[in-house]
């Protein structure tokens, strides 16, 4: 199968400083791709590479089929949307979004043919004589998208693009992104800190770090199957409960706590079954957890009490301790739930993830 | 948990302070007014003689009232300073001087600005190998005395034959103003965020697209720092224009130093006095028109980067 975007062990040094590291990573056709990572983890700069921004120190980029890695970012077949917006303050609107395709050289009905497109899909018709300080900044955003819809590329690259908005207005925009897709079927990556932007537009996900790609899975697997400790810690909010210990191994294994609370593995599924006892690290997430009486029909349970209620609206998040280690617990907010109350809280290790506590690696 | 309005108790005011605080005029400040208004009447006096005496006569010049308001207004001086005082063995007033210091300001400006623009952008947004060198070595130049540099440039412009024309003074009006010129420039474009110039390039614009279309159309005002930097500057030079000008193209400056310098029996105070406002007066105009903006641009300019 052909692919969109293929990189192809990519490194880029900035003087002796490593930013990407023989990097691989195969981007399929109308597939929404996010790179998600904490600043400093190489993301954009790996997006500015795609777009021909940066200079790679080794490696291939292809696009289309098409090596592209000497080509200039306008011959790549890419749009690209900047956090920052990066509207031309000069111009208007319309010319914003002519402006690549007045440098090309087009016929003018071709160019007002597609900026009439891009301003209908999306929705900035009335707004086209207008300049960009006098627009919204989600009205901005859209203009920014608008200029690279008009070019009519193969692939969009965003840069965190809505990073500088403010919250509701991104989870609007979001929903738009998506629809955007699902409309045009473009490839699109799209580099983001942002969990929630990711887990919910994503194909895939590239979770990075010091400029190497952890895990690249869809939402559900990043989510449930974390490949490490980084990933299992890094997504998720509020984030993963770890409880150190150490792997029996054997043909049943058991997690034992290290203050010497016995935890079931049960059903859970090995990559590797350990043959020794290692030292580990048990993940649970916070909503896997159940109190009261379902506690009681789950493979591990154990008495706890609460140390800190923090009531979110939808739900509400309950502090505690488990074998000694702190934990978090989410449950429904009409539960009645007190500070120093007793009670019983449990979980199923098939639905955790256990990580070996020296290679971070899950097992 | 209680829902306790808070209730206004407005009718219960408590005496005391309350709103802004006022401001009364206290002896302290008084003192200060005074103080500066002392000062302005004392860096004013100079302009005062110059006006006054450049309305009288000679007669009443000689009488000595130095501050007094002329008794006799004339405006003789004005017109000879400008149109018949003798410079040297010219005796044309200052009115050729005039018109070739228009001519190298503008031209002078024109070119150093646009060049400097280049350079600033190029070194601000095109970030090719021995930029930051190249910028250092122009730095540098503003720092290296004229008079390092004078004596080759006059052998070097007489080599290609272009000592005292005027291609001559635009080249060197032109490099001298290059380093700070350029400086303004690079830290204008280095503020300006990145990204526009990325999405410019994803749009598929080259080098002078960018430059023309972009860049250029937003350096309005530092670009107006500019030609204040360099209109004022090029008009107040004297030794550039004595050295490099030659006689055709002597600038006002060193015509009004012909005028004062010449020695031909009694020295006309007031034509003097005239021809020295006269050319000061562009400079002023610029500083009185453009004051805000200049502020504003060096704030801007210099801060950043």
């Amino acid at each position: 199968m052909q692919h969109s975007v293929s990189i192809r062990d990519l490194s880029l040094n900035f003087g002796n400083v490593r930013v990407l590291e023989n990097l691989n990573l195969d981007i399929a056709q109308g597939e929404f791709i996010v790179l998600l990572g904490p600043s400093g983890c190489g993301k954009s700069t790996l997006l500015n590479c795609i777009a021909g921004l940066l200079d790679v120190t080794d490696g291939q980029i292809f696009i289309g089929g098409k090596n592209v890695t000497w080509e200039e970012p306008k011959d790549r077949g890419i749009g690209m949307v900047f956090q920052s917006y990066a509207l031309y303050p000069q111009m208007t609107v319309e010319r914003n979004l002519s402006f690549g395709l007045r440098v090309a050289g087009m016929k003018k009905d071709e160019i007002e043919k597609r900026v009439a497109r891009a301003a209908e899909i999306l929705q900035i018709g009335p707004l086209l004589q207008r300049k960009p300080v006098e627009l919204s900044g989600g009205q901005r955003q859209r203009v920014a998208i608008g200029r690279a819809l008009v070019r009519d590329v193969d692939v969009f690259l965003f840069d965190e693009p809505l990073s500088n908005l403010d919250a509701k207005l991104r989870s609007d925009l979001r929903v738009e992104i998506k629809r955007l897709h699902q409309r045009l079927k473009n490839t699109m990556i799209y580099v983001t800190h942002d969990q929630i932007e990711a887990l919910t537009l994503a194909d895939r996900i590239a979770i990075m770090k010091n400029g190497v790609i952890q895990q690249l899975a869809d939402p559900h697997t990043i989510y449930n199957r974390p490949v490490n400790l980084y990933v299992a810690g890094f997504i998720g909010s509020p984030s993963m409960n770890f409880i150190q210990g150490e792997l029996k191994g054997g043909a049943q294994p058991t997690f034992v706590a290290d203050d010497g609370t016995v935890i079931t593995t049960g059903n859970y599924q090995f990559d590797e079954a350990p043959a020794a006892s290692v030292k580990a690290v048990l993940g649970v997430r916070p909503e896997h957890i159940v109190i009261g009486e379902a506690a009681h029909a789950m493979p591990f349970s154990t008495d706890v009490e609460i140390e800190i209620v923090e009531p979110m609206g939808s739900d509400t998040l309950a502090w505690t301790k488990i074998a000694g280690h702190p934990v978090t617990f989410r449950c429904s907010s009409d539960t009645e739930i007190r500070v120093g109350q007793n009670l019983k809280a449990g979980f199923d290790t098939a639905r955790g993830s256990i990580f070996n506590a020296e290679t971070t690696n899950r097992v | 948990m209680t829902t306790e309005a808070l209730s206004p108790s407005a009718s219960r005011v408590v005496e005391g302070p309350r709103g802004a605080k006022p401001k009364r005029l206290t002896i302290s400040r008084i003192g200060v007014y005074a103080f500066l208004v002392l000062a302005a009447l004392f860096f004013l006096m100079p302009l005062w003689v110059m006006v006054v005496t450049s309305l009288k006569g000679m007669p009443e010049i000689q009488m000595r009232n130095l501050f007094a308001w002329p008794s006799e207004l004339t405006f003789e001086p004005w017109i000879k300073a400008w149109d018949t005082a003798c410079t040297g063995r010219d005796c044309n007033g200052l009115k050729p001087g005039f018109w070739n210091s228009i001519k190298i300001t503008a031209v002078g400006t024109f070119f150093s600005i646009v060049i400097a623009a280049m350079n600033g952008y190029a070194l601000s947004f095109w970030r090719y190998k021995g930029a930051n060198i190249l910028f250092g070595l122009l730095l540098f130049g503003a720092f290296v005395p004229y008079q390092v540099v004078i004596y080759p440039l006059i052998l070097g412009f007489r080599q290609v034959g272009l000592f005292g024309t005027f291609p001559a003074i635009i080249i060197v009006h032109v490099i001298f103003g290059m380093p700070i010129l350029t400086l303004l420039f690079r830290n204008f474009f280095v503020s300006l965020p990145p990204e526009l110039f990325k999405a410019a390039r994803v749009d598929g614009a080259g080098f002078w697209q960018i430059f023309f279309q972009i860049m250029l159309p937003m350096s309005v005002p530092i670009t107006i720092v500019a030609v204040i930097l360099q209109v004022t500057g090029i008009w107040n030079d004297f030794l550039f224009g004595t050295v490099f000008a030659g006689r055709e193209n002597m600038p006002m400056t060193v015509q009004l130093n012909n005028i004062v310098q010449t020695t031909t029996g009694v020295r006309e105070y007031n034509v003097h006095m005239a021809a020295t406002i006269l050319t000061a007066a562009v400079p002023l105009a610029v500083y009185f028109i453009s004051g805000k903006w200049f502020v504003r641009g060096i704030a801007a300019g210099a801060v950043k980067g």
